[in-house]
């Protein structure tokens, strides 16, 4: 039983970094009481522009990276120019974001379609690797499953401890004192949808890059809404967000597993797990209006003109 | 200082003229892409834009291309009135298309001819009850309609997927993931000789003219702009929002799943995997192009079944591929919501 359960637990860490990047991205954006829907759209175009780079360029992953976080901040910036600078409806502008990014993505893609990437091979930390049990499942693990958790160190200790995290939850809570002050409110949520736009981008890529690895048309299969979900059911805190990506990574990771388990569900069947565990997890979420009244960003999807 | 300034009432000419002002700036961004791309500007508007309309056939393909999207979208509209945000309707039309098409198999054979109204009335329960979900979940749960159905797509593509390539699926169809090609008392009849346009047109007609109606004579379209305007006018006011939320989810899923038998009943002819190139998801813009308005979503969704057509064109003239209507389909989106802020702000006349 332990023996299966290695590759199911080390699998659910692989599955869950594009969420945690991308989750963590439009977590700090709704932060600042912006919502951008546009998930989706950025990741899929990260995950072509990190696949195209390190096709064309040979660095593979190192160059996709990059690329996939620069493609998709700069998909994120057509979104902040009409939600932002002409304050247009937010839930909306995301929407398009989405529509224009798998279209986008696809229209690049044409050309990648029967390339394949080597991946990442796992990067195993000395010592700590050989810990039965814990060592395969935690530190055996591809660089940037790593690099996804030092993502979320670095967001919640910029949010709770910094003067920026403070002035990012200050402009989300109430972005008109903050202007009062003179904070330039719209400049610094170009700075977080950019933000939320590279980490979608990152992963993208990852799932372009390392995942799987190559390139296929909507690949990203909806990562984009269920972290957007994830977000809402973290209640706007980073760590709440990282178990709940585990939660997906592991729904995700079962249905390659459960035949080994024993389990004789219809392929079909097991792949909707996630977006039924999704639904379920808003349910529960949702269930209690306080929790989320109390959480909620105030400013949290308003058009805002200083 | 910020370039605009919301101005003492809504433009009425700017709710107007706004999508066209879309459209123009789309053909702008369009033209900057196809020579970014290296084709000729003119030529590739040609193919996409006016050629599909230079013959007959390619006006009939837009006649069927733009009837599930305006079905769709006259649905939809009525929920974006009162702010409720359906973006699953794509699900909706595939459980309706499964439970049509359910119909249609277990039928098969007979001549009867009440095949026809059953599959109606079987994709009109489905795609109701998977727009009722939703509905379930934001009445009873307070869970956002926006994410659950669009989950809920997610889950009937499943559904579909498995339908067709087990239970359902053609013994004789070579494993192909697809149904059995249905009956001709399965169809919808055709109505011009030598095009594909069929009777399913009159669905879409009903719905219009339903839609209309609604608009000018029902008190629930008031409460629902209400609803969506002024929240706590409406509370006030006694207007139940439960009833608000059940109405719109559960129509909008109606026509969605019509839209899905017209599709398998039509064009397809059969279940499978391919039953709609997006039209739910094309639908929400179509709705906002038209102002949400039965006539204005007509247009609208003639102007985006030109996009699809364009596409297709495009795709074997120019050696493009389809994924540009999706390009089109962002931009168009984008370009609105830009314009439309300019109903509520104008520019700021310097001081």
């Amino acid at each position: 039983m332990i023996e299966q359960l290695i590759p199911i637990l080390a699998g659910t860490l692989a599955a869950a970094t594009p969420l945690i990047f991308a989750g963590l991205g439009e977590l700090v954006v709704e932060r600042t009481g912006v919502m951008n829907l546009g998930v989706e759209g950025m990741m899929l175009v990260g995950a072509i522009a990190g696949f195209a780079a390190a096709a064309e360029t040979g660095y593979g992953v190192a160059a996709g990276l990059p690329a996939g976080a620069l493609a998709g901040a700069a998909t994120a910036m057509i979104f902040a120019f009409f939600a932002l600078s002409l304050a247009a409806n937010q839930a909306a502008c995301g929407l398009a974001l989405t529509i224009f990014g798998i279209g986008l993505s696809a229209f690049i893609g044409q050309n990648y379609i029967s390339y394949s990437l080597p991946g990442l091979k796992p990067l195993p930390i000395p010592l700590l690797a050989d810990i039965p049990l814990l060592g395969p499942v935690l530190f055996a693990q591809d660089a940037v499953v790593y690099l996804s958790l030092a993502a979320y160190a670095a967001v919640a200790w910029t949010l709770t401890k910094t003067r920026l995290g403070l002035l990012l939850k200050a402009i989300g809570e109430s972005p008109e004192s903050a202007h009062a002050i003179g904070y330039p409110v719209i400049l610094i949520r170009f700075g977080a949808v950019a933000f939320g736009g590279a980490m979608a981008g990152i992963g993208g890529a990852y799932l372009s890059t390392v995942y799987t690895p190559l390139w296929v048309q909507n690949m990203s299969a909806g990562r984009g809404w269920i972290a957007v979900a994830l977000v809402v059911f973290a209640t706007w805190k980073p760590t709440r967000l990282l178990f709940g990506a585990y939660l997906f990574g592991f729904v995700t990771i079962l249905q390659f597993h459960a035949q080994g388990l024993g389990i004789m569900l219809p392929v079909q069947f097991l792949a909707a797990l996630p977006y039924l565990a999704t639904i379920v997890v808003l349910v529960v979420i949702s269930r209690d209006r306080r929790v989320l009244q109390n959480n909620l960003p105030a400013s949290l999807g308003k058009p805002f003109l200083p | 200082m910020h370039l605009l300034e919301p101005r003492a009432r809504p433009s009425r000419l700017m709710r107007w003229t706004a999508p066209l002002i879309a459209i123009v700036a789309t053909l702008l961004a369009g033209s900057l892409l196809f020579w970014s791309l290296g084709k000729p500007v003119l030529e590739s508007f040609e193919v996409f834009f006016i050629q599909p309309m230079t013959s007959s056939y390619g006006w009939s393909e837009l006649l069927i291309k733009a009837c599930p999207l305006i079905l769709i979208a006259e649905g939809l509209a009525i929920g974006f009135k009162a702010r409720i945000y359906n973006i699953g309707a794509e699900g909706q039309l595939i459980i309706g298309a499964l439970a049509g098409g359910g119909v249609a198999i277990y039928m098969d054979g007979s001549d009867s001819a009440w095949v026809m109204p059953a599959m109606i009335l079987a994709g009109a329960i489905g795609g109701g009850l998977w727009g009722a979900l939703p509905a379930l979940l934001r009445t009873r749960f307070n869970a956002q309609e926006t994410l659950t159905t669009l989950m809920l797509s997610y889950v009937a593509s499943f559904i579909l997927s498995f339908m067709v390539s087990g239970p359902w699926r053609d013994p004789e169809g070579m494993n192909f993931p697809q149904s059995i090609m249905f009956g001709d008392n399965a169809l919808f009849a055709i109505l011009l000789e030598g095009s594909r346009v069929n009777t399913s047109i009159y669905l879409t007609g009903a719905a219009v003219l339903a839609f209309w109606l609604f608009n000018a004579r029902s008190f629930m379209h008031f409460q629902l702009e209400v609803g969506g305007h002024a929240p706590a006018a409406s509370r006030y006011a006694g207007f139940s929002s439960h009833q608000t939320v059940w109405f719109s989810l559960v129509v909008s899923g109606i026509t969605a799943g019509l839209a899905g038998v017209g599709e398998i009943a039509g064009p397809v002819g059969q279940l499978n995997l391919n039953i709609s190139p997006g039209y739910g998801f094309a639908a929400i813009i179509v709705a906002y192009l038209g102002r949400l308005h039965a006539l204005g979503i007509v247009l609208a969704g003639l102007l985006m079944a030109l996009i699809y057509l364009g596409g297709e064109a495009a795709q074997v003239s120019l050696q493009m591929p389809f994924a540009i209507t999706g390009i089109f389909q962002g931009m168009l989106l984008f370009f609105l919501l830009g314009s439309d802020v300019f109903i509520d702000n104008r520019l700021r006349r310097s001081a």
